[in-house]
């Protein structure tokens, strides 16, 4: 049981080492300005709060803790090292707005990143500033809406989104004023080009794809598919999230897209911190650099770096953040791609696909069903446990939890939506052949518990901080604050 | 190979295992001529040692003097222990909270932040956070539209004193729905908006008003009567508020009879570092009756099978993983880390710290406004109550004001000629708790010699 931080709140205490002198108390501001209540807020010592969070901290798997294959979030290592430069005084107390010329070591390392992912994407113009990947995805979105405006274009309404496609890709081309068409997906993973065509008009603005997909497979068709969306006057746009499956490979410019998103807190390591932060860097074609969103960064002639802004771009789709993005993660991964540099990058995308290739064979070769047997792996694969489910009335979410009892965190669950009872893995490159065989040997082991005793699955976790949780009763009844008296806010 | 940990070995008897002749063989069902041949020019692999001496070099050319600007990000001293624990391991490399049980850390902290958020603000409910300020402005105006039903197509009213570079964020990311954003002018004399001005407003499919507090030029605005003439015109009232002046100043939920519905912002004031302009993150909060609009990730309260209490992502059904293109929003991942950041920094100070750093942020401002108006070709444009920020027009150009004392290791102030052509050669000048009188009688003195020595050129 971890109480609440409010629960260790006594009045009148303070980590009084933290809190600015105060000689007199001379205001101002009027009276009726000023705040008259006392925020929920806990009072408490120093001790008691690092205490408290540290024993929070160690009620999470993380990387650093525990095998995370969760498809489609590459979980790899987050180099230390990256972390502690991205943390030097220079970068950690620059004021965004300071001049240019107190701005220079930054703003070296922001243009060779721009550089960099330019030459891993084959794309001709970069924009760090989306900070996640649906915020590029927006981005890019706005683009090839501000693109079509430009040519007069305003009969394209569309765009269009396999049904295998991540949430965050319908969601944003709507919020970017899109309807969405979905397009289906054929009995080998691929999307159905025959449906594609079919789907195509002037009212067409683009496609939305992840290649390989999040079916785990390389959309083979990619060159056939790009050529009948830009005979239809479509652009494509690339979902960045499986980039750590061909880094260094294949690139998206060569594939035929126009703009895409690079998800840096997956394909270039930075920690994902319990939710974020992201960074979600746009590339896109040459016919797309005039509408990147702003700022971005340019060097002179005379290697003065400055920044690139409305002035200077006009047709700019605009702004997405105050500043310029998430700064401190465009420094981790400029410092992750120095430490992997061009010998490194290719190595990436061969090793993730060489570990899941061999995770699924050996999950094949135990009775497994992978979704697409006939299929090589990209950098991830998906099981689905329909059979299992039928025969031991057990769910894919029963053996998620059950992984979790040893100490493994759970691949992503039901997702994508067409394969039922899936689990979709990922390993990552960072994993070693003895992780990989562990992780299997304990699939293997759920497997006979369900055979022998699926009870027990379908009552997992048991050995974590608490047992599986309430999510109806979350919802019905909502408690999202605190409340002193412990009266429960009830919804409705 | 950096970070890979295989060995030729194992490497082999993986693709023994599989039948495979070698890894490129893995890569098969890739049409050949798609496959890279050579990357264009990216530099060699470093060695963490060759990395750390390249970053430290670059870093210091960063020279991070005495400051003074402000303008949306804003210098506080961070307690050790803030960063020190919001970098273990457990918090910095673990992914969005799906499988709750494995998660209890983060979804804790979450719904420990959202009660602090919540009643910073005096409202209901916040989410688990946003991107940034500006972003969360953003998402607080598509929420309003939602909200507001009864208005088939939305006007907005953005007061020319909210960040000129939110109210971009703001153009960016709703121009592409039917919501039109109408810009206020301010007062002239005392820098805030004004009643008189927004009554001379279409009132038509009217939904939402904006108000900060304190507005982008330090100055405080009339937030009772803002608020109550928007809710007699049936429209919404969103506060984008600095979070720690909350603990000083009438908060949105208590503004006017019946409180702001919406209030957002920037949390960085709270425990995060300049850091170039992010990683920061917006906050986002509101009145019960609006939860189901409230965009992002929420963490609810519930219990386990045995009765004990635990923590889960709640209302997914707003979200794009449910339901896809129509979603309350397109966010996926937020800011996290941030987040436990802001959580640990709220419950070191607490209310009585928070309130003290905003007293002295507010009294030091003071006393660099009293020096200032004693000098000669200074002169303090607005005449009202101020927080975090003052706006001072020069006698002298701006931008060379700003050079001049840059090379003395002073960073003066934001220039508002590029957003605020009208107030001709004005400057924003922040000061917080960091400030010592010796700061400012330094920046007095500077301020002083260059102007004269301007003068003189």
């Amino acid at each position: 049981m971890s109480e609440l931080i409010f629960e260790l709140s006594q009045k009148g205490r303070c980590a009084s080492a933290q809190v600015p002198h105060v000689v007199n108390d001379k205001i101002d501001i009027p009276l009726e300005w000023l705040r008259q209540d006392i925020p929920v807020l806990p009072e408490t010592s120093e001790l008691q709060v690092v205490r408290h969070f540290t024993r929070l901290s160690r009620r999470n798997f993380s990387i650093d803790t525990q095998f995370y294959p969760l498809g489609s979030c590459t979980m790899k290592y987050n180099p230390r090292g990256v972390h502690r430069v991205a943390m030097l005084d220079g970068f950690l107390n620059r004021h965004p707005l300071a001049l240019e010329m107190n701005s220079q070591g930054y703003m070296e390392c922001a243009y060779e990143l721009q550089e960099i992912l330019k030459a891993v994407t084959g794309m001709k113009g970069v924009s760090l500033t989306p900070m996640a990947g649906a915020q590029g995805e927006f981005a890019g979105v706005a683009m090839i809406r501000a693109y079509h405006r430009s040519r007069n274009d305003l009969a394209r309404t569309e765009i269009l989104v396999p049904d295998a496609a991540h949430g965050t890709n319908p969601a944003s081309a709507a919020q970017c004023g899109y309807k969405v068409r979905e397009i289906p997906t054929d009995v080998e993973g691929n999307v159905d080009v025959e449906a594609l065509r079919a789907a195509v008009g002037p009212q067409t603005a683009g496609i939305m794809l992840t290649n390989p997909s999040t079916l785990g497979v390389f959309e083979q068709q990619i060159q056939e598919i790009a050529k009948v969306m830009h005979q239809a006057g479509g652009l494509l746009y690339y979902d960045g999230a499986n980039l750590n499956a061909i880094l260094g490979k294949v690139r998206p410019g060569d594939m035929g897209f126009d703009v895409m998103h690079i998800n840096l807190h997956k394909t270039f390591a930075t920690p994902h911190g319990g939710g974020g932060p992201g960074g979600g860097p746009v590339a896109v074609s040459e016919r797309l650099i005039p509408f990147l969103p702003m700022p971005t960064v340019t060097k002179t002639t005379e290697g003065f770096y400055r920044w690139l802004t409305e002035e200077d771009c006009p047709q700019t789709i605009g702004r997405l953040s105050a500043f310029m993005g998430n700064a401190g993660i465009i420094l981790r991964a400029y410092a992750y791609a120095r430490l992997l540099g061009k010998e490194g990058m290719h190595r990436i995308a061969e090793y993730a696909t060489l570990n899941a290739n061999y995770l699924s064979m050996r999950l094949k070769q135990a009775g497994f069903k992978l979704a697409y047997p006939t299929r090589r792996a990209s950098h991830e694969f998906i099981i689905t446990l329909k059979n299992e489910a039928k025969e031991w009335q057990i769910t894919a979410l029963d053996v998620a939890k059950r992984l979790l009892d040893y100490d493994f965190h759970a691949p992503t669950m039901y997702f994508p939506l067409l394969v039922p009872e899936c689990l979709l893995i990922e390993p990552t490159e960072t994993e070693s052949k003895q992780m990989l065989d562990a992780f299997a040997d304990v699939l293997i082991k759920i497997m006979h518990e369900a055979k022998t005793n699926p009870e027990l699955l379908k009552n997992a976790p048991y050995y974590l901080p608490v047992r599986r949780l309430d999510e109806v009763r979350a919802a019905r009844e909502l408690d999202l604050v605190y409340k002193a008296d412990a009266e429960k806010v009830v919804a409705e | 190979m950096p970070f890979i940990p295989h060995t030729e070995q194992d490497v082999k008897d993986m693709l023994a295992a599989m039948g495979a002749a070698s890894i490129d063989q893995l890569f098969d069902e890739i049409p050949a001529s798609l496959r890279v041949k050579d990357l264009p020019p990216i530099p060699s692999q470093l060695t963490e040692m060759e990395l750390s001496r390249l970053m430290r070099e670059r870093a210091a050319k960063d020279v991070n003097t005495l400051n003074f600007i402000g303008a949306g990000a804003y210098e506080h001293h961070i307690p050790a222990a803030v960063w020190d624990v919001t970098s273990r391991g457990e918090f910095l490399t673990a992914y969005t909270p799906y499988q709750a049980e494995a998660s209890q850390g983060t979804l804790q902290l979450l719904y420990e932040y959202q009660t602090m958020m919540a009643s910073l603000m005096s409202l209901d409910v916040s989410n688990a956070s946003l991107y940034d300020g500006g972003s969360s402005l953003a998402e607080a105006v598509l929420m309003a539209a939602r909200t507001h039903r009864k208005n088939k197509t939305h006007r907005i009213l953005m007061p020319a004193t909210v960040h000129p570079l939110y109210r971009q964020v703001v153009k960016t990311i709703v121009s592409q729905q039917d919501i039109e954003i109408v810009e206020i002018p301010y007062d002239p004399a005392t820098g805030k908006t004004s009643i008189a001005v927004l009554e001379k407003m279409t009132k038509e499919n009217l939904t939402a008003l904006v108000i900060p507090q304190p507005n982008f030029f330090g100055v405080l605005e009339d937030v009772d009567a803002l608020t109550h003439w928007a809710h007699a015109q049936n429209a919404l009232v969103i506060g984008v508020v600095n979070p720690l002046a909350m603990a000083l100043l009438k908060p949105p939920g208590q503004w006017g009879k019946n409180g702001a519905d919406i209030a957002c912002g920037e949390g960085q004031p709270l425990g995060v570092p300049l850091a170039s302009g992010g990683p920061y993150y917006g906050f986002l909060c509101c009145k019960q009756e609006h939860v189901r609009q409230l965009p992002g990730r929420i963490v609810g309260r519930t219990v386990d099978q045995s009765g004990k209490q635990g923590f889960v992502l709640t209302l997914q059904a707003r979200e794009q993983h449910i339901r896809r293109a129509k979603a309350t929003s397109n966010i996926c991942t937020n800011q996290g880390l941030l987040v436990t950041a802001s959580t640990i920094h709220m419950s070191l100070l607490g209310p009585t710290g928070l309130r003290k750093t905003a007293l002295v942020c507010h009294q030091n401002l003071c006393a660099l406004r009293e020096k200032l108006s004693k000098l000669d070709g200074v002169r303090p444009l607005f005449s009202s109550h101020l927080f975090h920020e003052i706006v001072v027009e020069l006698k002298q150009p701006v931008e060379s004001v700003l050079t001049e004392l840059a090379k003395n290791k002073i960073q003066a102030g934001f220039n508002l000629k590029k957003y605020y052509p009208e107030l001709g050669n004005a400057l924003l000048i922040c000061v917080t708790e960091t400030k010592t009188p010796e700061d400012l009688d330094l920046f007095v003195s500077q301020l002083h010699d260059v102007l004269r020595g301007l003068a003189h050129v």
